[in-house]
């Protein structure tokens, strides 16, 4: 989390520098050691995974490979699981940006509490989560009479899918957003508004540009986490097959029934998505680094 | 174009940042705000430019109360301390953000726009960086930019908030020079805000003098430094020494000590602080006399034109320093020594009242 800006902390000619240098350089066995340990976790937990998840995918070849994932209850979980992020993200997005901007440029009473309570989703467990929706909205629920009463489903349907994806998904972008734009400060927002520019203008040619990397990079990890979610999804979606199974839901499913052809290789459609949102992620890092290029001080004009 | 402010009050919780501040700024006048951090001076440079709301009192803008008009349609210009820049637009295109934001029917044609665009960075001088970002530029010319980015709307006043807090002394002192320039040849009537005295003196037309929230004394440069108000005002401008003591009979008594001054309005018997500049003491070698005050020479400092000689209190004001500031053959000829003893003759002594001095919080209680 907080990529973009963490990148801004630690330039990384100070680790070289450090390295090269003979008086805080460690000895080789040192180094060796360390890195060693690093890349046999990082072989055995990781890449083992993610290449087993591939292997098994494709073990009985492309043919059965394709038609496992072109079966109709396949084709139905992708499609669900991407609505549910196409409804997830935008909103999550326009409530991030909000409550970045008014934690980070503005002072008000409540405003730790706000804070705090933004990374609620992080700290409370998904399933919970899905239970506080079937609590409130279920057939025992607070509003489930009503709900019956007006033929709405929300839970054991596609808007309770929706909600708990919502709120898992909640914290990614404001969080990602409110170091980078307390960072920033008020101060360009300030000048544009004394220039003469109306609060969109503010918006749209000053906010907006300065925190763009930030803002692409918290998507792309809230649409990770959208797509991939398991535990608040599966309390509410009641694994209807066909109708209410995303994605991760189908993966179980199909395992369960010791159909390990489909189910790795529906898995190996979320490693993809894993894999290219990595790519994304260190791009953006890449070229936000670039533009938020430490500055030359001092210089005699 | 003229400003007053009439009463304002601003309080951040329990901070009273303004207390009841008055002031007049006449049309075409270059004005500083001085005073140390936290006196004030930036809250109401904010508030004149609506960029913070005054609890109490009105801001008038040419005679019109602006008190309920947005900061964007106050037309001024401000400058921020860190430039506040467009770090994404190029110089070029900060310098016309304000001509472009207008509603359409205000804005001018593009080709308006650059050549205006154009114009604004031949004035500072900047021309030839049109096409660089921000980050490319060095700390003074980033501020000249914003100068040029402020001046691009045609703004009433120019406000400027702490310009070259940010800069190192050489570039400081340049753009002060050339800010002064500029000014004689713009005549906008202008406000700035330093916390840097010699700043205030050597650029501005008027003085402003604050703290906590007061404005302690308003004048010319010379009149601040020469006439000091208040006890405020004489520690802030300039080093100073001070002596503790209590009227007696037209002059003051340090402990066993006495120095002629010219009591003014100060009662008989009461406790006041001296105060003179470094300049305005002489030294006496001749341990004898009455007159002065008595004190140790701990260094004497002989490299400039000028020879300064710091001393320890002895006596009344033991414990206390003391600096003076001789012509060179005046030093040469009192041949002084380390740990001589000698006496303190002020030529010029003000004296305050030692309860207005405690208030204004410049000298060090001992």
């Amino acid at each position: 989390m907080a990529g973009v800006a963490k990148n801004l902390a630690h330039p990384a000619s100070d680790r070289s520098r450090f390295e090269n240098n003979p008086a805080t350089r460690e000895p080789p066995w040192v180094k060796r050691l360390i890195l060693g340990l690093a890349l046999t976790f990082f072989a055995v937990f990781l890449l083992l995974p993610l290449f087993a998840v591939f292997a098994e995918a494709l073990r009985k070849g492309w043919d059965t490979y394709r038609v496992v994932l072109t079966d109709e209850d396949a084709l139905s979980a992708i499609r669900l699981t991407l609505i549910a992020a196409a409804i997830a993200v935008p909103l999550n997005l326009v409530f991030g940006v909000a409550a970045a901007w008014c934690i980070a440029k503005f002072d008000f009473r409540g405003k730790h509490m706000l804070t705090t309570l933004i990374d609620l989703p992080f700290s409370v467990s998904p399933v919970v989560a899905g239970l506080i929706y079937v609590l409130i909205f279920g057939a025992q629920g607070w509003f489930g009479p009503w709900l019956r009463e007006h033929d709405f489903k929300i839970i054991f349907a596609v808007p309770g899918i929706v909600l708990a994806t919502i709120f898992v998904t909640f914290p990614f972008i404001a969080r990602e957003l409110i170091p980078l734009m307390q960072a920033q400060g008020k101060d360009e927002e300030e000048a544009a508004v004394v220039l003469g520019a109306r609060g969109w203008q503010v918006f749209w040619h000053v906010t907006l540009p300065n925190i763009k990397w930030g803002l692409l990079y918290g998507v792309i990890l809230c649409n990770a986490r959208a797509m991939g979610e398991f535990g608040a999804v599966s309390v509410v979606s009641g694994k209807i097959r066909g109708e209410t199974n995303t994605m991760p839901l189908q993966v179980e499913i199909l395992y369960n029934e010791y159909n390990y052809a489909a189910a790795f290789a529906m898995a190996s459609l979320l490693a993809l998505l894993a894999l290219a949102t990595l790519v994304l992620k260190s791009w953006i890092e890449h070229v936000s680094r670039r533009d938020y290029a430490p500055v030359v001080e001092g210089k005699t004009s | 174009m003229s400003i007053e402010v009439k009463n304002i009050r601003k309080a951040f919780g329990n901070f009273i940042a303004l207390d009841g501040v008055s002031l007049d700024f006449p049309s075409g006048e270059l004005v500083a705000l001085l005073g140390p951090s936290g006196c004030g001076k930036t809250t109401l440079l904010r508030v004149i430019a609506g960029l913070e709301q005054a609890d109490e009192g009105t801001v008038l803008l040419e005679g019109e109360d602006a008190s309920g008009t947005h900061a964007r349609e106050r037309r001024v210009g401000f400058v921020f301390q860190h430039y506040a820049l467009f770090r994404h637009m190029t110089v070029a295109d900060n310098v016309a953000f304000g001509m472009r934001v207008k509603p359409r029917r205000e804005r001018p044609a593009e080709d308006v726009i650059r050549r205006k665009v154009k114009e604004l960075l031949e004035l500072v001088q900047l021309d030839w960086l049109a096409d660089r970002f921000p980050s490319q530029l060095s700390g003074g010319q980033r501020q000249r930019i914003a100068l040029a980015r402020a001046l691009a709307v045609e703004p009433r006043v120019l406000l400027l908030d702490e310009p070259f807090g940010a800069l190192d002394a050489k570039v400081r002192k340049e753009l002060r020079r050339w800010l002064r320039r500029l000014h004689d040849d713009l005549h906008i009537t202008s406000i700035f805000v330093t916390h840097d005295q010699e700043e205030a003196l050597e650029v501005a037309d008027r003085v402003v003098l604050m703290d906590h929230g007061h404005v302690e004394q308003v004048g010319s440069p010379e009149e601040v430094y020469r006439h000091p108000a208040t006890a405020f005002v004489y520690g802030f401008l300039g080093a100073v020494n001070f002596f503790h003591g209590r009227v007696d009979e037209g002059s003051v008594r340090v402990g066993e000590d006495h120095i002629g001054a010219s009591g003014g309005d100060v009662a008989q018997g009461a406790e006041v602080v001296a105060f003179a500049r470094p300049y305005e003491l002489d030294i006496v070698t001749d341990t004898d006399t009455k007159d002065g005050v008595a004190a140790r020479v701990a260094r004497v400092l002989s490299f400039g034109v000028t020879a300064r000689v710091e001393l320890d209190g002895m006596n009344g004001s033991t414990g206390q320093h003391f600096e003076v500031e001789l012509t060179r053959e005046r030093a040469l000829a009192l041949n002084l020594a380390e740990g001589q003893e000698v006496r303190l003759v002020p030529s010029r002594l003000r004296v305050f009242e030692r309860s207005a001095v405690a208030a204004a919080g410049v000298v060090v209680s001992r």
